[in-house]
């Protein structure tokens, strides 16, 4: 199953990938053929078979007690930030 | 040598007093020093933390305290947060990244007394099996350096094999320390899912991803493995279950032992690989286990689940990298979706990008169905094939990689041959199952593993079968040429 | 020109009254500075994983057993995927196929006191987002993640409302219920209590639902109302002028009183939702749902129907004291100082009087400045007819005020009522002696001039003459 240039722009627009106009057919052809490699799958019968999420199937969520567990760290923690202004992020404007 | 020498030996001379945590970190700093930059192990080096660690060891040692891997040196693969140190993930999504805390493998290592020599150099947010994808590098097979070392954990393998350190931290999603191991001759343990905190592990993919080690033996990795091991509540993925002694695991005879080959492990198998395995065969038969052909008949299945489920969970895991909070941002974005985009788009490497799009695709309206739940049914037959194959043997056994390793730029061009090299090992990942690479053997010149695979939590049973498999043979000794 | 039918469906987002967040153990206090309250988890840090608290599940558990929903035994986290700098993980984790509450209904009382009953198709548990701010950034915006992270009931009612006035009446039943359940703080203007509403129209009598159009965000039930009937304009109007309604989120402004289309949400989003491969199925037992069963408070419905019946009250009235439980319990309290037989009197205040006076002071009605035991010492001078209802009431006043007791205010002010006859017959006689000319007039037939004379007695008593006695004195005296 091929992919067209329109789905992989599409599909990089969606994962927010910019991909320039050159490497756009390299794009297209690996991810045809992985998709191609993976199409395999639909030949395994699997009626009745339920997915698996995790591997160790039977395990359940552990509940964690209401307890407010940490110290205000935004100086350290923004230390990394690329733009900061007053303790907020900085991002060029989000419209509504 | 010291860097020949066992971590028991190293431990020993430690607590004598014949060497100091200091000397021996020194020891291997200067060995990183030397042949550290033709192999391109490292992307981290950290000596001034790695000889205050290393002196604060040797206090505690002299408080009294006695722990097996008390002043011994450790690199980290660099998809462990290390608080106050870069952590790149081997992405310049993370170049300028300085972790703001430690990961849990990290906090507990430390307290068993190791000493960090810095981050290991690592396929790209550990998407690849060849560490040919790093931003800082193709990591070099210190076997031939031409050739690669396996990957993602490239980097980890390289340097214990090198001998840059007697121990180094890898993970592991579809392979990615059992692959490294065998193509550079040395022992790599993957535990089972959820036996080891991922907290504070780069994540790929949730399901699949576990921490483990490099070591140049199994009784070196039993100790590291026993620090790493048990449960964390800030993972709920972490299984409740206590640990056993994995040290005095290896002293449990191996009679009656019940091995069982993977039919569909020998299918296609070159002849001289398929000798190695038959050799160690014949060395576990002498040790008194028995052995009989088993079969996973979805086991083939595996390599396209993986290729579904792992990109469908790193495409999700990836959008935290946007260049908003942390790590690389594009230069003068002019509206926010050309922030994410070009931040992305430059941060990211091109394997990476195909498995975001691979797996955004696979989730995507119109396709979930057909790819991700589908694989998800897959993913049970396969665990169900693993399971019947347990009640009527103890262990799986078969080659970890298909050959040795090949050339750097022999296989990067295309991706699905790239994928097929993971045959081997992607199945125990799906099933979340423990696995354990130990050399068994060379091919032209180059090391080939053979793979050891057990039931959920039977690591003490694993560890056991490979120390004795090591006690009998003398493949895990040999050092690469240059390196001994 | 068709007749319309309106059809519209709400999805609140209750914030969980947690203290700490639904995945990591950052507060949720509100107002805090920004990023204050962000933590590595929150701030979706690489290599971090989310751990579920356990009250928010309670008191998911807590709402779906009160609205009588399954609640599931089982139920998943998905991933919900989209790119948002609010959102910093690039997704939120939320429920999506296996949700925990579904199939609920909820009562609501009409103006015209018709009872209708409305589904709630599921609640679900979520996160909140992040916020932007965007003043004092030019061209820019500004990202607090202290919200981020905070637990979300999401509850999604079937759409079963005809009229804007129906959605309100839902919306505040559902702010009475979680307030009642304490799961919720219902505070509208810090966001603690969100309204989406879905609108759309169709000819009377068709089975197919129109195109609906969601409107976000809406934090009032005034605004709920006001956005709901402009939108159903807007859709007949168009409709009616050829055109069709377009499946669309829009935003109400409250300025200009209209909806208009959210340009952020223009193209349609693909979630790709998957379960979150970082949180296991949350697997309840009997156990654990009896006892969130056994921490159950009276509901709304059964307060009002217990006040209706033992207190003799109209449904109206039992309504409206069993709206939060501190006004229930305020009213009891008043009700047993005074007796079963006066709980209307009580109710009347409580409704009247106490109601204005916190609506005036701004105030709640637990920080009342005059309490129940107070309040029912006052109601009894007015059953033993210390005083009369007139007088009680700027006795009430000045207990408000001055913080003392009614007995106190009632000696301080000599308010005792009148109620020695010869007293209040003096009184008449003097009023009579000097108004002859009403006097003439009553007797000749101006019969409202009665109420002259009563006010005057009472000028001349200041008030205090029982207005049962002064009546009948009265009477006999003008008319002898």
């Amino acid at each position: 199953m091929s992919l067209t240039r329109q789905d992989v722009e599409k599909i990089a627009h969606l994962a927010r990938l910019s991909i320039s106009a050159e490497e756009l057919p390299a794009y297209v052809s690996a991810l045809s053929s992985i998709v191609n490699f993976v199409d395999d799958l639909s030949r395994v019968p699997t009626a009745d078979v339920a997915p698996l999420a995790h591997p160790l199937d039977g395990q359940h969520q552990r509940l964690r007690a209401d307890a407010v567990a940490e110290t205000d760290n935004r100086e350290k923690y923004q230390a990394n930030a690329p733009s900061v202004a007053a303790g907020l992020y900085v991002v060029p404007r989000v419209i509504e | 040598m010291l860097h020949n020498l066992s971590i028991g030996e190293l431990a020993e001379r430690l607590n004598s007093r014949q060497i100091s945590s200091v000397e021996l970190t020194r020891h291997f700093l200067s060995r990183i020093d030397r042949f550290g930059p033709a192999l391109n192990a490292l992307i981290t080096l950290t000596a001034e933390h790695a000889l205050a660690d290393a002196a604060a060891a040797d206090l505690r040692r002299v408080r009294g305290e006695r722990g097996q891997l008390l002043g011994i040196p450790l690199i980290h693969k660099d998809i462990f947060c290390t608080d106050g140190v870069r952590t790149s993930c081997g992405s310049r999504m993370l170049d300028n990244f300085i972790a703001p805390y430690d990961a849990t493998v990290v906090t507990r290592l430390k307290a068993a007394g190791v000493v960090m020599l810095g981050k290991a150099n690592m396929d790209e947010f550990a998407m690849g099996s060849s560490n040919e994808t790093s931003y800082y590098g193709p990591v070099k097979n210190p076997w031939n350096l031409k050739k690669v070392p396996g990957g993602s954990s490239g980097g980890s393998a390289a340097a214990a094999a090198a001998r840059l350190a007697p121990l180094t931290t890898g993970t592991d999603t579809g392979g990615s320390i059992r692959q490294p191991a065998a193509l550079t001759g040395v022992t790599g343990v993957k535990p089972t899912y959820g036996r080891v905190s991922r907290y504070g592990m780069i994540a790929f993919a949730s399901s699949l991803d576990q921490a483990g080690v490099f070591a140049r033996s199994v009784a070196d990795a039993a100790p590291a493995l026993q620090a790493m091991a048990g449960f964390d509540p800030r993972d709920s993925t972490s299984v409740d279950a206590p640990v056993p002694d994995y040290t005095a695991a290896l002293a449990q005879p191996l009679k009656g032992l019940k091995i069982g080959l993977l039919r569909e492990f020998f299918e296609g198998l070159e002849a001289r690989n398929a000798a190695l395995i038959h050799d160690a065969l014949k060395v576990y038969r002498s040790l008194g286990a028995q052995t009989k052909e088993v079969s996973l008949p979805h086991l083939p299945a595996s390599v396209p689940t993986y290729y579904v489920v792992a990109p469908a969970e790193c495409s999700s895991n990836l959008s935290r990298f946007d260049g908003v909070r942390y790590g690389y941002r594009c230069e003068n974005p002019q509206d926010l979706m050309d922030l994410y985009k070009r931040s992305r788009g430059e941060g990211f490497g091109a394997e990476v990008k195909r498995r975001i799009m691979t797996g955004t695709y696979v989730l995507s309206a119109g396709y979930f169905d057909a790819y991700y739940l589908k694989a998800q049914r897959v993913r049970r037959l396969i665990v169900d094939d693993f399971r019947a194959a347990f009640t009527q043997v103890d262990l799986l056994i078969g080659p970890t990689t298909p050959t040795p390793a090949f050339d750097i730029g022999a296989k990067i061009d295309d991706p699905v041959t790239m994928y097929l090299n993971d045959i081997y090992t992607i199945g125990a990942n799906l099933a979340g199952l423990p696995g354990l690479s130990l050399p068994c053997g060379f091919v032209d010149g180059l090391p080939m593993g053979l793979q050891l695979i057990g039931p959920h939590f039977s690591e003490d049973r694993l560890l056991c079968a490979g120390h004795r498999y090591q006690l009998a043979t003398d493949w895990h000794t040999r050092a690469p040429q240059g390196y001994e | 020109m068709a007749d319309w039918e309106v059809v519209i469906g709400l999805e609140i987002h209750a914030q969980l009254a947690t203290k700490s967040k639904i995945f990591s153990g950052s507060a949720t206090a509100y107002g805090a500075p920004p990023n204050s309250q962000a933590n590595l988890v929150d701030l979706a840090y690489p290599g971090v994983l989310p751990v579920l608290n356990g009250e928010a599940v309670r008191m998911a558990v807590k709402f779906g057993l009160a609205v009588g929903a399954e609640v599931a035994r089982r139920s998943v986290f998905a991933r919900k995927n989209y790119f948002y700098p609010d959102l910093p993980k690039g997704y939120q984790i939320s429920q999506y196929e296996l949700p925990i509450v579904a199939h609920g209904t909820l009562q609501i009382v009409l103006d015209d006191g018709a009872v209708k009953t409305i589904g709630i198709t599921r609640a679900h548990l979520e996160e909140d987002a992040g916020k932007s701010l965007h003043e004092g950034l030019a061209n820019a915006s500004g990202i607090d993640l202290n919200r981020a992270g905070t637990p979300l009931l999401e509850i999604v009612s079937e759409p079963d409302m005809r009229s804007a006035k129906e959605a309100v009446a839902y919306m505040k039943k559902i702010h009475t219920l979680v307030r009642y359940l304490e799961i919720c703080d219902g505070n509208m203007q810090e966001g603690s209590f969100r309204c989406d509403a879905n609108v759309s129209v169709r000819p009377k009598g068709r089975e197919k639902f129109g195109t609906r159009a969601e409107i976000k965000n809406l934090n009032s039930f005034r605004f709920v109302e006001k956005a709901i009937q402009y939108e159903v304009a807007r859709q007949v109007e168009l409709i009616e002028s050829g055109g069709s309604v377009v499946q669309e989120t829009r935003l109400y402004d409250s300025d200009k009183h209209e909806t208009r289309p959210m340009r952020s949400k223009e193209e349609a989003n693909d979630y790709r939702y998957f379960p979150d491969p970082d949180l296991l199925p949350v697997e309840l037992d009997q156990k654990f749902i009896d006892t969130v069963r056994g921490t159950l408070p009276e509901l709304p419905d059964q307060k009002a129907a217990r006040f209706a019946k033992d207190f003799a009250l109209s449904p109206y009235d039992a309504g409206v004291l069993s709206a939060s439980r501190e006004l229930g319990a305020y009213f009891e309290a008043t009700a047993a100082g005074l007796g079963a037989d006066h709980a209307k009197l009580a109710a009347n205040w409580v409704m009247g009087e106490v109601s204005s006076a916190l609506n005036r002071d701004n105030l709640d009605i637990g920080a009342s400045r005059v309490s129940p035991q107070q309040l029912s010492a006052l109601l009894l001078r007015i059953v033993d007819e210390t005083i009369s209802g007139k007088i009680a009431k700027e006795v009430f006043e000045a207990m408000w005020s001055q913080q003392k007791s009614a007995d106190a205010i009632i000696e301080a002010q000599g308010l005792k009522q009148i109620t020695d006859s010869g007293a209040i017959e003096g009184v008449i006689d003097a009023v009579i002696a000097a108004n002859p000319k009403q006097l003439a007039d009553y007797r000749s037939g101006k019969d409202k001039l009665f109420g002259f004379f009563v006010g005057q007695v009472m000028k001349a008593t200041g008030g205090k003459a029982n207005p049962a006695q002064l009546n009948e004195l009265l009477k006999a005296k003008l008319s002898s």
